[in-house]
């Protein structure tokens, strides 16, 4: 998986390419991290996952641990661009009453 | 038609990406739809991470996947002989997990039930867990 970003004014665009699981999510916890240290001042930040195959339940992990760390420093968490199995995953464990699909 | 085979691989998180391609390639004579064939690959990718990551948590050891096919009825079963599970009705509901300070989510038997038309899970403690997943492909993509 690789992680690319880009920031616009306040906002904070996220795309995870390829396929998060266990394998991978250990290093895209660290990159995500890493980008939202150094985007503090941003007030939203945007999980783009039109690039992502894959996800498993590993994915809801990695997403509610950034979840915590962005509502921690005042940063809205949103999801875009879903494709049908992941949009399933993220519905099933409830995400979108917290990270808003946009 | 019938089909069957068998794949055993150690308990090293590179193989979950494998398992998945392994049935994604198996299945893919019976035409599923995309959305089925990622279901299977997603249920496939729970199972397996379960056995990697709670089956063999300090050591490696070794999984094993069978797939079974009749017809259009799918057959998969993920087999560790690993530690076991403690309490298996826990283990079965939402959010629930052993590991929360590695920030697993609990979702993956939910994910399995949801996106597969049936789930057994056997488990003994100390001897390993068996995760047993039908699934029957309708759609018939061309």
């Amino acid at each position: 998986m690789e992680i690319k970003h880009k920031t616009q004014l306040h906002k904070v665009f996220v795309w995870l390419i390829g396929e998060l699981d266990e394998h991978s999510a250990k290093n895209a916890r660290y990159e995500l991290d890493e980008i939202i240290d150094k985007n503090l001042s941003a007030k939203f930040f945007i999980f783009d996952f039109s690039k992502t195959s894959f996800m498993d339940s590993t994915g809801i992990g990695v997403l509610l641990g950034r979840y915590k760390k962005l509502k921690k420093m005042g940063i809205a968490p949103y999801v875009s661009n879903p494709n049908f199995s992941i949009n399933k995953i993220l519905q099933i464990s409830g995400i979108y009453d917290i990270m808003p699909k946009i | 038609m019938n089909n069957k085979m068998t794949v055993k691989f150690d308990s090293v998180s590179q193989n979950e990406a494998f398992a998945r391609n392994v049935i994604a390639s198996f299945i893919l004579p019976l035409n599923p739809s995309i959305e089925e064939l990622t279901d299977i690959k997603t249920a496939v990718s729970e199972a397996v991470t379960n056995a990697i990551v709670h089956g063999y948590p300090d050591t490696v050891g070794e999984v094993t996947m069978t797939v079974e096919y009749e017809d259009n009825q799918i057959h998969i079963t993920v087999t560790d002989c690993g530690t076991g599970i403690e309490n298996l009705d826990k283990a079965l509901e939402p959010f629930f997990t052993t590991k929360p300070e590695e920030e697993r989510s609990g979702m993956g038997f939910t994910i399995i039930k949801s996106f597969m038309d049936e789930l057994n899970v056997s488990s003994k403690y100390n001897e390993g867990t068996t995760v047993e997943m039908f699934k029957k492909i309708t759609s018939q993509a061309v």
